[in-house]
């Protein structure tokens, strides 16, 4: 399936697959850092769970071992790999959807741009509001309010990146769209940060080195994801067409 | 500035009702696959918590609320 034959467009489903294929490949990228950088936190924070469930004889989610720690290890990538294909396949029905909106003649910018919107929309804005949380931290009690809280601050994020995008499109020249995107997507997110509750489950005595190295590496594995994932499908986009394309381009490339 | 058909013509096609039908099955799609990752607990994937457990480590680390 050639992405440009001729004046035809490719069909959505040469675009979605290639943003599957992207999203695979993200998703397993993003499962090796995460393996590398966050298993080690996330095996300190089970120790520190478990040594506290003996000591209150509290029942433990740990203690009846579905699927061992080494299981969870090798489930980490298949968790990621399908996150990242269903975020694939979903940004390129956006790109399919959204590209002769996007104000630019570059396919690979275009596809860049959503994906970066895409991370600062429903990975940093959520981040900053409810960051990560190892395994150990969160009241089993509150999961469904938080599940709610999350996937109210995700729909913020998204508008918020809208939002800016609306207000940059409102004014003539370069600098007072620029402000004018800071100043939609500010408004969006401090007043969804004003109207959801704030959570902290963080228990005193665990420790905050471990808390915050683990919350890096969770904002890395979703930063290699998206990253990889716009690169990704940037490239997929552009190899059907490379053949027919000026030179430079591949020499850009 | 610049009108909202700058984009070059040739590389998405062009959005019609069918195109926007098929596009809200496969984001449903997608959205139901993120379900099965992130917040499912059986019910969809019909395994118990066997697959809820698999995936446990890439919830927390993807960033999902957990227990």
């Amino acid at each position: 399936m050639p992405l440009s034959t001729g004046t035809k467009p490719p069909g959505f489903g040469a675009l979605l697959l290639r943003g599957l294929l992207a999203g695979l490949f993200a998703g397993l990228l993003a499962g090796l850092f995460a393996y590398t950088f966050g298993e080690p936190k996330v095996d300190a924070a089970i120790a520190i769970e478990e040594a506290a469930a003996h000591t209150t004889a509290e029942p433990s989610h740990h203690e009846d071992e579905l699927v061992s720690r080494d299981g969870q290890k090798g489930g980490l990538f298949l968790a990621t790999g399908l996150y990242g294909a269903a975020m694939g396949g979903i940004l390129a029905t956006a790109y399919t959807l959204l590209r002769r909106r996007l104000r630019t003649p570059s396919d690979t910018r275009a596809a860049l741009s959503l994906a970066g919107a895409a991370l600062l929309g429903i990975v940093l804005v959520p981040y900053v509001k409810y960051p990560p949380n190892p395994p150990a931290v969160g009241d089993p009690g509150t999961i469904n309010q938080r599940t709610v809280s999350y996937l109210a601050i995700l729909v913020i994020g998204l508008v918020a990146v809208w939002a800016a995008v609306v207000a940059k499109r409102t004014q003539p020249t370069e600098w007072r769209q620029a402000i004018a995107a800071v100043i939609g997507f500010l408004v969006v997110v401090v007043v969804g940060y004003a109207l959801l509750p704030n959570i902290n489950e963080v228990p005193a005595t665990f420790p905050p080195d471990l808390l915050w190295s683990f919350r890096i590496a969770s904002l890395g594995t979703q930063a290699v994801l998206w990253t990889a994932l716009g690169l990704a499908f940037a490239a997929l986009l552009t190899t059907g067409r490379r053949k027919a394309a000026e030179p430079e381009l591949v020499t850009a490339a | 500035m610049p009108k909202a058909t700058t984009a070059g013509p040739l590389s998405t096609p062009a959005v019609s009702p069918r195109l926007l039908a098929t596009a809200l099955g496969v984001v449903t799609l997608m959205l139901l696959l993120t379900y099965l990752v992130a917040f499912d607990q059986g019910a969809v994937s019909q395994s118990g918590m066997f697959l809820h457990e698999l995936m446990h480590d890439g919830r927390h680390l993807l960033g999902v609320p957990c227990h």
